[in-house]
């Protein structure tokens, strides 16, 4: 079934896994958050002038 | 044709709205499917449970000159027809490459000790050009911060970007044109994948996860760009 022995290579194996599930967690976040941020600027932005005209 | 209809911004945010949940679910499930057939791989008879490393190293390292080309392509439209999307595209694309990048560097080197001895070998043409492309993205990224108006950095950035695009088949062919540690290509070459079934399919299958996970994550990055684009042209106009 799965083997997840990595025997003498673990420590060269285990942290090239988890350097990138940190990096591809980073850039989803760091992508979701940047999009949010902008949208609710333009959003703001939108009812401001709205609310000025 | 997909680039012109999508060049109009609203029918590009419409687009995206739904292509890129559905390309990150698509990016999850393979993933899934990867790990599972990566983890179900027997040890290689060389390299034993090193070849793990492998379906990880190898898509990352596919995705930093796939995710440059697109780069290099959004870059040569902005130039030409100074569309405001394209240079959306490319500032998007910039940091998704460089990270992929970085990725393919540290899994190299973290595959290279425990398979040839050394972290990193300098004068290797594959490793070198790999890091040449690394330090494109990085001035990229630096010349486009430095550049508050976006018009003034549109043009810059993207001669930057095109001049890299020199670095690609280097990239590519550094392995044939010059002596390397690295071994040739094994699976896009003539004749066929070089490389056991058991291999070859948890290797294809993350490669094609990357490639759904770049595409969720640039048309979210996209979209975030249209935004900020928004929020400032109204913020001017407001100001004005």
């Amino acid at each position: 079934m799965f083997d997840f022995d990595a025997g003498k290579y673990g420590p060269y194996v285990w942290p090239a896994y988890a350097i990138t599930a940190l990096v591809i967690a980073a850039l989803v976040l760091d992508s979701l958050m940047r999009a949010r941020r902008w949208r609710r600027a333009a959003e703001a932005a939108a009812n401001d002038g709205a609310g000025a005209s | 044709m997909m680039i012109p209809a999508l060049a109009n911004p609203e029918r590009f945010m419409a687009f995206s709205r739904w292509a890129a949940p559905l390309f990150g679910a698509i990016a999850v499930v393979l993933l899934a499917a990867g790990l599972v057939l990566d983890f179900r791989a027997p040890p290689d008879y060389q390299q034993g449970y090193a070849v793990h490393i492998m379906f990880i190293h190898v898509p990352a390292a596919w995705m930093s000159l796939f995710i440059y080309a697109c780069l290099g392509g959004a870059s040569l439209l902005s130039l030409v027809f100074r569309h405001a999307l394209a240079q959306a595209a490319a500032r998007a694309a910039a940091p998704l490459g460089a990270a992929v990048t970085l990725l393919a560097l540290i899994t190299g080197s973290l595959w290279g000790k425990p398979t040839w001895g050394a972290w990193w070998v300098w004068g290797d043409p594959r490793l070198t050009s790999v890091l040449v492309l690394f330090l494109f993205y990085l001035a990229y990224l630096a010349l486009d911060a430095s550049i508050e108006d976006d018009a003034r950095a549109a043009p810059a950035t993207s001669i930057l970007a095109l001049v890299g695009l020199i670095n690609l088949p280097i990239v590519h062919f550094s392995v044939t044109w010059w002596r390397s540690l690295h071994q040739g290509s094994s699976v896009f070459r003539a004749g066929g994948p070089a490389m056991p079934a058991t291999y070859l399919a948890p290797l294809l299958v993350m490669g094609l996860a990357y490639m759904a996970g770049f595409g969720a994550l640039w048309l979210v990055r996209i979209r975030g760009e249209v935004w900020r684009r928004r929020a400032l042209a109204r913020a001017v106009r407001r100001a004005g």
